[in-house]
């Protein structure tokens, strides 16, 4: 499997209310192993999955918010966040979590892994993909 | 690239999203509940007809929903599974707007 | 060409999985070929054995057992969805304490490393869910 392929992981749905977003994140960690071109698109309702403050202590749910902080040590590194879908739900960057990556080609800086991009722009990022995940 | 549609209009932002996404030469395949914004008629009607993509929906979900040829909106073609294989191979990927 | 299917959803609640089927019909008789196709989330429902629906509807579950069996269709359903919805086949079952399996034939339990690779090994990968 020398082949490298670019995998988009595309999340619309928020987290809790249906297991995608949890199942969703496991397929992104599986798949670091292969060593892919990966990066991840948050459309929608998917941006709630990275909202900052998650607490489920009083609903007994599974927190797994704390997992999308270990992306980058997964290098996945790229976290596409559609502004029109902040937009419609009144957010900006700043309610989000801040995930960041280490650079090992800059001495392992510490760098946003989040990029908020244009819906033309995102539709761009899709299109220069060979593969399509839907969570 | 080919998008689908699995959702109705009037329950889901898919189709909605599907179309802002559209970039030149991709297509669209209305399956499933999808299906139901192939009809004219409906206030999601502009979302197929304004779109420059070419419109695709599948018969047998169709059919089994009781829409007739005569309800389709001008310019969608009917395909069967057959036709969802070959759209699905003649694009280079598949995006399930689930 | 070679495609590969993903099934997100249970049988009968949702029509992802009839959609999958006739599909993955079409492919094979398009002279086409089946790499794998992998069941995920409530997908995972698709595989069990156990399933009994009334007698004038169509039997989903055994539908895909005998794509499997007449074209080797590799049916692969997630371990870990399937732990946490009760698929198992007599390896899981043993391993997780159970007192039964319920695996229906032609598929198998694998991990999620099966889908990566059914994404990098295919020409398409098409997905069926809500």
């Amino acid at each position: 499997m020398s082949e490298t392929k670019k995998m988009l992981y595309i999340n619309r749905n928020a987290p809790y209310g249906t297991i995608y977003a949890l199942e969703g994140l496991e397929v992104v960690l599986i798949g670091a192993a292969f060593e892919q071109d990966v990066s991840m698109a948050f459309i929608g309702d998917g941006v709630y999955q990275i909202l900052k403050g998650q607490d489920t202590s009083d609903s007994d749910m599974k927190n797994f918010s704390p997992t999308y902080n270990a992306l980058g040590d997964y290098e996945v590194t790229k976290l596409y966040v559609e502004q029109e879908s902040l937009d419609e739900r009144g957010l900006t960057v700043d309610d989000l979590m801040p995930l960041v990556y280490e650079d090992e080609d800059d001495d392992w800086a510490e760098k946003p892994s989040i990029v908020v991009l244009s819906r033309t722009e995102l539709a761009g990022v899709m299109a220069g993909q060979d593969v399509l995940f839907n969570f | 690239m080919l998008h689908t549609v699995n959702k109705s209009p009037y329950r889901s932002d898919s189709l909605k999203l599907c179309m802002a996404y559209m970039q030149s030469g991709d297509m669209v395949l209305l399956i499933e509940d999808g299906v139901y914004a192939a009809m004219k008629g409906g206030s999601s009607e502009a979302l197929v007809s304004g779109s420059s993509a070419k419109v695709y929906a599948l018969g047998p979900d169709l059919k089994a929903r009781g829409i007739g040829s005569d309800k389709l909106i001008d310019g969608i073609e009917v395909v069967g599974f057959d036709g969802f294989v070959n759209l699905a191979a003649e694009n280079d990927k598949v995006q399930s707007w689930l | 060409m070679k495609f590969s299917l993903m099934v997100n959803e249970g049988p009968y609640n949702h029509q992802a999985s009839d959609t999958a089927y006739n599909f993955a019909k079409a492919v094979l008789e398009g002279g086409h070929e089946i790499f794998r196709v992998f069941f995920y989330h409530d997908g995972v429902n698709n595989g069990t054995r156990l399933t009994t629906p009334p007698q004038d509807d169509r039997n989903i579950v055994e539908r895909w057992s005998a794509m499997a069996a007449e074209h080797e269709v590799d049916l692969v359903i997630c371990v870990a969805a399937a732990q946490r919805r009760g698929i198992a086949d007599e390896d899981e079952s043993r391993r997780n304490g159970k007192d039964a399996d319920n695996i229906a034939p032609g598929f198998r339990i694998s991990g999620l490393g099966q889908l990566i690779e059914a994404g990098i090994q295919s020409d398409r990968l098409v997905e069926f869910g809500d």
